[in-house]
């Protein structure tokens, strides 16, 4: 064999086989929300953090925008589609997901020509107040009605009147989908999704604490891909077979010694949203260094609160998991999380993109980089981009930043 | 019009005045940046509510904290807070409004070395009966946590009383506005613009004195009506306002503005608290009543109809948008009310500013051709 044929299966080796299944799926969903109409089914838009649940067990499509953003990114066709909300007035400060995802509507933009008309849209404001008057937009576009879960921000602690709150809400929410779809909800059919959602959480979690082990299986940009069906198609027996095949896929490759990074040597974590339009070469660019990023702050956050979910008292414990979410919280507890997670992977570096999009989730990394090098004596790296609108992203200046970093680890 | 500089004055110095009734009496003052911050209730518990508009000075401190792409408020804030600036306040309160500023009270609380904090996590939506039930549970948590601090009983009476003093004041400030767009001139749009900055910041029996003994001497019973004066009337839109200048180079153009629809503004000023009854629960009315902001959700198209009405009634050619640099919840609402207002057929500009305003000479040109297009 010539040295690329090794290359080439050594490459081959490490692929994982599961992502032609989860493709798949997001496939026949994606046509299965497109085609919506034709089956008489209704489509909702929701917020990543919002809770689907509710939409799944009334026979709801639920579609999630901020996928469509990662996917426009991921596609790179983000510059073009941010240009055009500047082009209608949108200002290019705004998060890139939402100026994307609005440009796209009336041009069928994207990768997938655009995203199903809604008939309703739910938005839960646990991750940012961008996600409010980015719904509100489209209401006004669609002019269709629009639900709003409002979960009181937790700076110190959840207070029984924010709990009551959220939960009255819930029941509210129950009211609006049986308005919009003209039935009751069924709940022993709720209680069944409940208990699949947890399960899908549970098993989302024990794929990521994979990467624990040395050397990893997966890295965090596999954790950005497979995150899709834990969002949006929770509560479903399908993603709960498939996350099953994706933890049996990463327990063999453990077994079989398989690592993600061919030469593992440096464990660092990621913070905050990928830079979408180019994973590939920070990934390659991390393993030059043979390191991997082996864990992050944002594919956890889903999982980061099931404990607080009790399936058979899912409407008020889900009330305080939802509100309870990563960033929905203040630093102080985001640091927690974050010292939590650099115990649990034993990384040696953090490595943060300060995302002009995300202000929620980037003001403070300042404080929190200050916290993980003073408290815990870990090296940190601040990467300054954008998650979507690639004119943010200049490739010398990063690389110089992480090459400078990884030179220093390694001394 | 002694009366006028000393409020023009207190709005150009805020610092210097809130030392000053500190040195006095060591009066707490407690610092804000919204007006969903409940100053009744801040002044039933004898503190003075200050409101901060961000920083006249360069910002190098806060860059430790606070990203390049953050407003100028919450970093001239921050700004003011580290470098010792603020050090008269006793302590800050936060109401829940924009991303920015959640983050904000975070970093502000970790570093600021203040001995109050308080976050005010209020609802997000304001059209529901659940929504204001939670207002009130939180406002009255917010009570009993500056009681405590303070050490003072703080009683319904005295919430009652801040509400007739703060009352008072809305209602002084709302008949000057109205002087003003019926006769622009009785008083410079500048002035006016400064008196509301001065209400926000002094203690506020003293504010509610002087302004009412400012309409007095401007003899406002009977203001002469509009005559055509040839000149032109806008209305500035957006969130805050800390540039007074803007005002004269306004006048300067041609154009008087008339009318606002500004945090520092007439969101200030609109509706009263009922005086009977639960006082708490009244203060939480008023917010859930007035006009939303654009960090909170009510009707989605309220603000839109808002301004073309407020355009109509006040006879403005013209509405300006004046938007901090990064403030997203502003910045998301103004293609919808450019939409509105090219409906109605009024025209509008938009002048974004961070910390200070562009160079002169481009401002004024951009404001000239607008002013002479209206
Ligand atoms: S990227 Fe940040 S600002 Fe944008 S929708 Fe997500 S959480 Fe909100
Ligand atoms: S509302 Fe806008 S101006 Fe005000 S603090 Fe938030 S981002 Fe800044």
């Amino acid at each position: 064999m010539t040295e690329q044929n090794i290359a080439d299966l050594e490459k081959e080796k490490r692929k994982i086989k599961s992502v032609a299944k989860m493709k798949e799926i997001m496939t026949t969903y994606y046509i299965e929300a497109k085609t919506a109409a034709e089956s008489g089914k209704k489509v909702a838009w929701i917020t990543s953090g919002g809770p689907v649940e509710f939409l799944i067990a009334m026979d709801v499509i639920p579609v999630y925008p901020e996928n469509h953003g990662a996917m426009i990114g991921a596609s790179k066709m983000g510059v073009d589609l941010c240009e055009k909300a500047e082009e209608m007035g949108y200002s290019r400060d705004l998060c890139s997901y939402a100026r994307a995802d609005i440009a796209a509507a009336p041009i069928n933009g994207g990768p997938i020509g655009g995203l199903p008309r809604p008939d309703f849209l739910v938005c839960c404001n646990n991750i940012c107040g961008t996600v409010l008057k980015w719904y509100e937009v489209m209401a006004r576009y669609f002019d269709v009605p629009l639900f709003i879960l409002d979960t009181p921000f937790i700076h110190k602690e959840f207070s029984p009147a924010a709990k009551k709150y959220v939960i009255d809400q819930t029941y509210e929410y129950i009211a609006f989908l049986e308005a919009q779809t003209g039935k009751k909800m069924d709940y022993d059919r709720m209680h069944e999704v409940s208990r699949l959602a947890v399960e899908g959480l549970r098993l989302w979690q024990a794929v990521l604490d994979t990467a624990a082990h040395k050397p990893a299986p997966m890295t965090a940009f596999d954790a950005f891909f497979h995150l899709a069906l834990i969002v949006t198609l929770r509560g479903t027996q399908t993603t709960v077979d498939y996350y099953r095949q994706l933890l049996a896929e990463m327990e063999q490759r453990i077994k079989d010694g398989i690592a993600m990074v061919p030469n593992e040597k440096y464990r660092l974590l990621w913070d905050n949203l990928p830079v979408w339009y180019r994973t590939k070469w920070l990934s390659e660019k991390f393993a030059s260094h043979d390191a991997c990023l082996v864990g992050d702050t944002y594919t956890s956050a889903w999982s980061g609160v099931m404990d607080l979910i009790d399936p058979d008292n899912f409407i008020e414990s889900g009330a305080v998991a939802y509100s309870s979410v990563y960033i929905n919280v203040s630093l102080d507890k985001m640091f927690d999380t974050l010292a939590a997670l650099i115990r649990k992977y034993d990384v040696d570096g953090l490595v943060m993109h300060s995302n002009r999009s995300c202000k929620p989730y980037s003001f403070g990394q300042y404080d929190l980089q200050k916290m993980v090098m003073e408290r815990l004596g870990i090296p940190t790296l601040m990467i300054e981009a954008d998650m979507v609108d690639a004119r943010s992203f200049s490739e010398s200046q990063i690389e110089t930043r992480i090459d400078a970093f990884m030179e220093k680890l390694k001394t | 019009m002694q009366l006028l500089e000393k409020l023009c004055q207190i709005a150009e110095n805020p610092y210097a005045y809130a030392e000053k009734i500190k040195g006095d009496a060591r009066t707490p003052i407690i610092g804000y940046f919204c007006s969903y911050a409940p100053e009744e209730v801040i002044c039933a518990a004898g503190a003075v509510p200050f409101r901060i508009f961000g920083t006249r000075g360069d910002i190098s401190l806060a860059d430790a904290h606070l990203q390049s792409y953050c407003c100028s408020l919450a970093r001239g804030g921050l700004e003011d807070a580290l470098t010792g600036r603020l050090s008269f306040l006793d302590g800050t309160v936060f109401p829940h409004t924009c991303d920015s500023i959640q983050r904000l009270s975070d970093i502000w609380r970790l570093n600021g070395g203040f001995s109050f904090h308080s976050d005010i996590v209020l609802p997000v939506k304001l059209d529901t009966p659940s929504a204001r039930t939670y207002m009130t549970a939180v406002l009255r948590d917010f009570r009993d946590e500056l009681a405590a601090a303070l050490k003072v009983p703080l009683t319904d009476d005295d919430l009652t009383s801040a509400v007739r003093t703060v009352n008072q004041i809305r209602k002084h400030l709302g008949d000057l506005y109205a002087a003003h767009s019926k006769t622009p001139g009785i008083l410079s749009a500048k002035a006016l613009h400064q008196v509301i900055k001065a209400a926000m910041v002094m203690d506020r029996k003293e504010a509610a004195a002087d302004l009412a003994a400012l309409l007095e001497s401007l003899g406002l019973d009977n203001p002469p009506t509009v005559a055509d004066s040839g000149r032109k009337r806008v209305i500035l839109s957006g969130g805050i306002c800390n540039h007074p200048d803007l005002y004269s180079l306004m006048e300067v153009a041609g154009a008087d503005v008339v009318w606002d629809d500004l945090c520092t503004g007439t969101r200030y000023v609109e509706g009263l608290v009922g005086e009977t009854g639960d006082p708490i629960a009244a203060i939480a009315e008023r917010y859930m009543e007035r006009m939303v902001c654009p960090a909170k959700h009510s009707d989605n198209t309220a603000r839109g109809r808002n301004l073309v009405e407020l355009a109509r009634t006040h006879q403005a050619g013209g509405v300006i948008f004046l938007f901090l640099k990064f403030c997203d919840p502003h910045a998301f609402d103004y293609p919808y009310l450019k939409q509105f207002l090219d409906e109605a057929g009024i025209p509008s500009m938009v002048l974004e500013i961070e910390e200070r305003l562009p160079p002169e000479g481009q401002m004024k040109t951009r404001i000239e051709s607008f002013v002479e297009m209206i």
